[in-house]
């Protein structure tokens, strides 16, 4: 069976606020999709929410990957089942080595049923896999003696989520704006580090609102965000379309949608303000 | 069992037989005498006083203990050999955590406050280096130990603790190291006590010009949540070029009350490297001074601190610079679990002719449930206009979105905690150069490490 991502009639709401109202989206191996939106559509939240960031409260709606519901399940459970969020902004581990942090992520997603306290996996074997991808990446190996993200440029962080993506291989992965912050050089390496992996061995999520990473990963299926509900669904063109002529056409033609993000975005500037 | 070990209370007439069973020279009696007088004279702390008014010592009860009067300690064994690579054997569970793997110059162990075994390398006791029991070898090093001993760091008059101990103490440590000896194995110096046991050893290290070495002291108790009482002192003397890598490990049982004086003064152009631990004890209130009394002397102090349940644990340390162009590094680090409480309370104080002084304290405190409490209380008393004193402090909680990043690369909440708690030590842990104790540290804070919450 494909591996499949299904997510049905998703609300999400934070802080009794609600962000999503009702988002389908069914991501299957192989599949390369675009979600993209105006600021304060909910894209980000999606990916956050798929991966199970505790700040987000699901009020209805259901969330499978293979038919196992992720709902009830913490962050590490669905990492360890095959998913995978890129962070458009990773956080520093002051400390801790990217090389260290690596392993120990490496070991947990490819041994899920590893307990607490054992073994590792090999540190030879992990040194040689992880020195493979950093070149490929063009990654100074003194980068992974580096504690995680900590003084790292916007570019090196994102050059470190690829780097992760490419060591976890995961079953779904979700790019959340991972092409901000890079310039033309490092999207094309992002990309083509991407394609190493295999596209055809996962499903991708690309989250953006630029189209730089599209360019070399064009998508499949491209959905548009919009007041928290997916209000388009549409194929390469539709991305190319977003790109050239922004989201008047979207605004009009869902003119509900765009009074709720206008008014998540009020509150949000409201809430930022305060 | 420990009835037979000590007598109970600290009354004048335990005191006196603890004198009598023993038949020291005249002027440590006297000494003794004196240090007793001054205890019996001075009054507990009060609630009030700046050093005491976040340490509660209330439920502290001096004479549920006793002094070490009568038989050898039931812990009595045969000494280990020197150089021998197994784990210490004690009588602790845990045993000795610092010597894993590691080549020694010496060790030395007091159980009970009554000296256990001592061992030092030949080749080291050939140069003339002492090492073992203060409380044997003041019978054959007496005018050695009297030159040191409460003459230029501790100040047996400074409170109740200090002068009780000056008056009472037994076991103990020394190191003596004469000019220009190197000793390139590091010594192991042990403090354990059974349940209920008392400890009121005195650790005094000295080193002569240009002298070298490595020490590491560790206290045990059997099990975490045995009880205790240790009232001891630290005098470290570091003659000018000498150079002192001194590592402290606090590790008594969980109900163990631990009230400590540390001084070292260090001359001129000498350095020394102080790294401390401190997991055990119910409850600590240790003094820590540094006093640099030549121009150039340096040091550098590396404080770690992890408490859990309801232990209390409380540093005052005093970096004082006496001399000029003096460089003094201070850096604490706590993480604290459940309900447990630390206080952290700094001072640099530059003399007036103390110019070029390079001072620097830090103290930066992790909480690890919402129940914990650090209190962090930088200080800076500068009588000196060329200088250079920086000083700061950080208490937060752990970063929930740091917490989410590692669980979302498949680490569990706990590895994740875990994670975060190494790192943050990690700085400390760059600054320790000697690998077994950076890892036996390491290991023995993660151990404890639960699940953040």
């Amino acid at each position: 069976m494909t591996d499949t991502l299904k997510i049905d009639n998703l609300h999400v709401s934070v802080e009794g606020k609600p962000i999503l109202r009702g988002v389908n989206l069914t991501i299957r191996r192989g599949e390369t999709h675009a979600l993209m939106g105006p600021n304060g559509s909910g894209k980000s939240t999606l990916g956050l929410v798929i991966m199970g960031h505790p700040k987000y409260q699901v009020t209805a709606g259901t969330m499978t990957l293979n038919g196992e519901n992720l709902l009830d399940k913490s962050a590490d459970e669905r990492a360890r089942l095959g998913l995978f969020y890129a962070f458009q902004r990773p956080v520093a581990i002051p400390g801790v080595k990217l090389a260290d942090f690596l392993r120990h992520a490496a070991t947990n997603v490819r041994h899920p049923e590893r307990k607490e306290g054992e073994e590792l996996m090999p540190m030879r074997e992990f040194r040689r896999e992880l020195k493979g991808k950093m070149e490929q990446l063009r990654m100074e190996s003194e980068f992974a003696r580096r504690y995680v993200n900590d003084g790292f440029s916007g570019g090196e962080m994102k050059r470190a989520e690829i780097l992760q993506l490419a060591m976890l291989q995961p079953k779904i992965a979700i790019l959340d704006e991972t092409d901000s912050g890079l310039d033309a050089d490092a999207v094309r390496l992002a990309s083509q580090s991407i394609a190493e992996i295999g596209r055809e061995k996962m499903g991708l999520l690309i989250i953006t609102h630029h189209d730089k990473l599209l360019e070399h990963n064009p998508p499949d299926f491209t959905h548009v965000i919009l007041g928290g509900r997916i209000v388009e669904t549409g194929g390469v063109e539709l991305a190319n379309e977003l790109h050239t002529q922004g989201y008047d056409r979207i605004r009009q033609a869902y003119p509900d949608a765009d009074e709720a993000n206008r008014k998540m975005v009020e509150k949000e500037e409201a809430a930022a303000v305060a | 069992m420990t009835a037979t070990l000590s007598q109970p209370g600290f009354d004048q007439q335990s005191f006196d037989a603890f004198l009598h069973a023993r038949n020291e020279p005249a002027w440590l009696v006297e000494q003794r005498r004196e240090a007793w007088q001054s205890s019996l004279e001075k009054d507990w702390p009060a609630r009030n006083e700046e050093e005491w008014m976040r340490t509660d010592i209330r439920l502290f009860k001096l004479n549920q203990f006793g002094l070490p009067v009568g038989p050898h300690s039931v812990w009595a064994r045969p000494g280990d050999k020197v150089g021998d690579h197994r784990q210490d054997q004690s009588h602790t569970e845990s045993g000795t955590t610092l010597t894993e793997g590691v080549d020694l110059a010496g060790r030395t162990a007091a159980e009970d406050s009554r000296p256990a075994h001592s061992a030092l390398k030949a080749k080291w006791a050939d140069k003339g280096v002492v090492f073992g029991s203060l409380d044997e070898l003041v019978h054959t090093h007496g005018e050695l130990i009297r030159k040191h001993l409460f003459t230029r760091a501790v100040d047996p008059t400074y409170d109740k603790f200090s002068a009780l101990h000056a008056a009472c103490w037994s076991g103990g440590h020394l190191l003596y190291v004469p000019r220009n000896v190197t000793i390139e194995e590091p010594l192991h110096c042990l403090s354990a006590i059974s349940d209920g046991g008392v400890d009121l050893g005195h650790t005094l290290i000295v080193l002569e010009e240009n002298a070298e070495a490595t020490v590491m002291c560790e206290t045990a108790s059997p099990r975490q949540e045995d009880s205790g009482f240790h009232c001891g002192a630290t005098e470290v003397i570091l003659a000018p070029n000498s150079r002192l890598r001194f590592v402290s490990l606090q590790n008594w049982g969980h109900g163990v009350w631990h009230f400590a004086h540390q001084k070292a003064i260090v001359g001129r152009d000498a350095s020394l490297q102080w790294t401390l631990a401190a997991i055990g004890s119910r409850l600590s209130k240790v003094n820590q001074h540094v006093e640099l009394v030549g121009r150039g002397a340096s040091t550098q102090v590396n404080g770690v601190l992890f408490t859990e349940g309801k232990q209390h644990i409380s540093y005052h340390t005093l970096q004082h610079h006496a001399a000029p162009d003096c460089r003094s590094d201070f850096l604490y680090k706590s993480a604290l679990q459940d309900k447990s409480r630390t206080v952290w309370r700094g001072m640099i104080k530059v003399d007036p002719l103390a110019i070029k002084t390079n001072g620097y304290q830090r103290n930066d405190n992790l909480l690890l449930a919402a129940t914990a409490r650090a209190d962090s209380i930088p200080g800076l008393e500068i009588q000196c206009d060329d200088v250079r004193c920086t000083h700061g402090s950080t208490t937060g909680k752990v970063d929930e979105e740091l917490i989410f990043y590692a669980q979302a690369r498949g680490l569990t909440r706990k590895e994740a905690t875990r994670l975060i708690v190494s790192g943050f030590f990690q700085q400390i842990f760059d600054r320790i150069t000697i690998e077994s104790v950076r890892e036996a540290l390491g290991q023995a804070i993660l151990r404890r490490v639960r699940e953040y919450v």
